[in-house]
């Protein structure tokens, strides 16, 4: 059985989502090999050349690909399958924009943001926000899967794969790309951040979220998350969205500030390793998930917690 | 022009839900149903887009048990004009649902399909890209803008890292995001009208399409419970806890 992982990356170097998903294509089969799809994207593949456990890279560059389209991915992966049992794909918006075509191509189903692999056949996934996992067994020759990378430990260094050149997928004429505005952060990547510092509704401003959030997730070495409704308000652009149809993360440290913990939030972050809720409301079910809280006004206590941080030399 | 919009019934977002003891599944006996939050999204759209005069029609068509026929009314009390639900009881796969949607499309020829990016029961967020993939249409996927013409969607989607905009000629498939817009109360009068507009009902059985599952769910468990920590009583507390705790 052979594996194909496409990866996530940015043409010049690898995103940590895509060693996590092939430590699971790892579990699958010994035999993995990594597609590297974008626009001058040869420092990516060579960084995918040297992750452990890789066969070999294929690198595949057009315009499309670099500006993402999906049906240029998938017009790029169909004709690969041949040679493959399976690919995955990192569970990221861009994976999730992709990789349902290429099930569908297929005629296969696609298994959806895998947290364990149980089998060659058999997988685990959670449905309904988080609340229940479902053990599920494929019928198909091929699978399609998208992986949850935060369940998957990150491959390592150690390889010497080689890198081959495969065509681009053709796109037809009638999707164009435009442009796009990205957020331009220092910040480490929230998907992948050993920190986050989440802002909610209480900041009641994007002043107030820069004024406490950022400087406090800038103390920390931390990445900037909020709540959906932080986002809904315009507090937070809509890449820092923490929850079920947003970003999941499992940091070894997650910081709720003025979160109540809705059951979409707490689906994207109740795998972090230590939880911290502050919030003035005593019962907000955020409490529930926290390993510690502090019931306070976030106006007098993150400063205090700025305060502490320095403190104890940070 | 006319416009389509599937839409799912699912367990109400704000119940949990609950595993049954036999891991069979999620119980969903005598629990609140709703209309998919992402799906209300999409008719919301779509009816602003005919009081605008953009579109002339908006079809709400729904796969799912008899009772989804409440799911499609409540899209009528928000202004869609008329509902179709393809009946069965069968719990049916992303691939399959895009296979049922194909055949429904190619009966009521709509020039655009807006739909939810996900449902919030199966969390697979795969039904808008498979039925584009399999009518060859273009797909602009987790919409938080729209811009229709008359052949073509100028469409602003949520990306990882932000925003991009993308063009794609219709007949396409849009798939909404939360932040497209903010869905509308149905009024009571308009709750009353809804009963009254047409709402067809046909078994998935006669369309042809092969609904046999790929996936089969061999139990469906709980997750590890968290269990509340402490509570601290001052940021100093805090600070030491957590370096205690071996995460500063």
């Amino acid at each position: 059985m052979a594996v194909l992982v496409i990866a996530d990356h940015d043409n010049a170097s690898l995103k940590d989502s895509t060693n996590k998903t092939i430590t699971a294509a790892l579990a699958l089969s010994g035999d993995v090999d990594v597609l590297v799809a974008g626009k001058d994207a040869k420092a990516a593949a060579d960084a995918a050349a040297k992750v452990a456990g890789v066969r070999k890279v294929l690198l595949a560059e057009s315009d499309e690909l670099g500006q993402g389209l999906a049906e240029a991915v998938e017009a790029t992966v169909v004709p690969l399958m041949g040679g493959y049992d399976a690919v995955l794909t990192p569970a990221t918006s861009q994976g999730k924009n992709f990789s349902p075509r290429i099930a569908a191509k297929l005629d296969v189903a696609q298994i959806s943001e895998i947290v364990e692999v149980v089998s060659n056949d058999t997988f685990v996934r959670p449905i309904y926000a988080g609340n229940a996992l479902e053990t599920v067994q494929s019928s198909d020759g091929k699978k399609v899967i998208t992986v949850r990378a935060t369940a998957f430990k990150a491959a390592g260094e150690g390889g010497s794969a080689s890198v081959e050149t495969v065509p681009a997928g053709a796109v037809s004429a009638k999707v164009k790309f435009v442009d796009q505005q990205l957020v331009k952060s220092a910040r480490p990547e929230l998907a992948g951040a050993k920190i986050v510092v989440s802002g909610g509704r209480a900041m009641g401003s994007a002043e107030e979220f820069q004024k406490v959030i950022e400087p406090l997730a800038d103390k920390l070495g931390a990445a900037v998350g909020a709540s959906r409704a932080a986002v809904d308000a315009g507090y937070a652009p809509n890449d820092y969205q923490v929850g079920q149809t947003g970003k999941v993360v499992a940091p070894e440290l997650y910081i709720a500030v003025g979160i109540s913990g809705a059951i979409q939030h707490l689906a994207g972050m109740k795998d972090s390793k230590v939880i911290v809720a502050i919030n003035k409301d005593g019962d907000a079910p955020i409490f529930q998930v926290a390993d510690f809280g502090l019931v306070a006004d976030y106006k007098t206590a993150v400063p205090e917690l700025m305060d502490a941080l320095t403190a104890a030399g940070k | 022009m006319k416009v389509l919009v599937p839409v799912k019934r699912v367990i109400d977002s704000n119940v949990k839900a609950r595993v049954k003891s036999d891991q069979s599944g999620v119980d969903l006996a005598n629990v609140k149903m709703s209309i998919n939050p992402f799906c209300e999204i999409a008719v919301e759209e779509a009816v602003r887009l005919k009081e605008k005069g953009t579109a002339s029609e908006v079809v709400v068509v729904s796969i799912g048990p008899a009772q989804a026929q409440e799911t499609l009314r409540q899209a009528l009390a928000m202004g869609a004009d008329r509902a179709v639900l393809i009946q069965t009881d069968q719990d049916l796969e992303p691939l399959e649902v895009a296979k049922v949607l194909k055949a429904a499309i190619a009966e009521e020829n709509p020039n655009v399909v807006i739909m939810g990016k996900q449902a919030i029961d199966g969390d697979n967020n795969a039904t808008g890209q498979m039925l584009a993939a399999i009518l060859d249409w273009p797909q602009a996927t987790f919409a938080s803008a729209i811009e229709l013409s008359a052949d073509t969607a100028k469409v602003t989607r949520e990306v990882d890292g932000g925003l991009q905009t993308i063009e794609v000629g219709l007949p396409a498939i849009i798939t909404a995001d939360l932040r497209l817009n903010e869905p509308r109360y149905a009024s009571l009068p308009n709750i009353m009208k809804a009963k009254k507009k047409p709402l067809d009902v046909k078994e998935a059985a006669s369309l042809g399409v092969d609904l046999k599952p790929h996936l089969k769910v061999l139990k469906v468990a709980e997750p590890a419970k968290r269990s509340a920590g402490i509570k601290v009583e001052t940021a100093g507390d805090l600070v030491a806890n957590l370096k205690t705790a071996g995460v500063l």
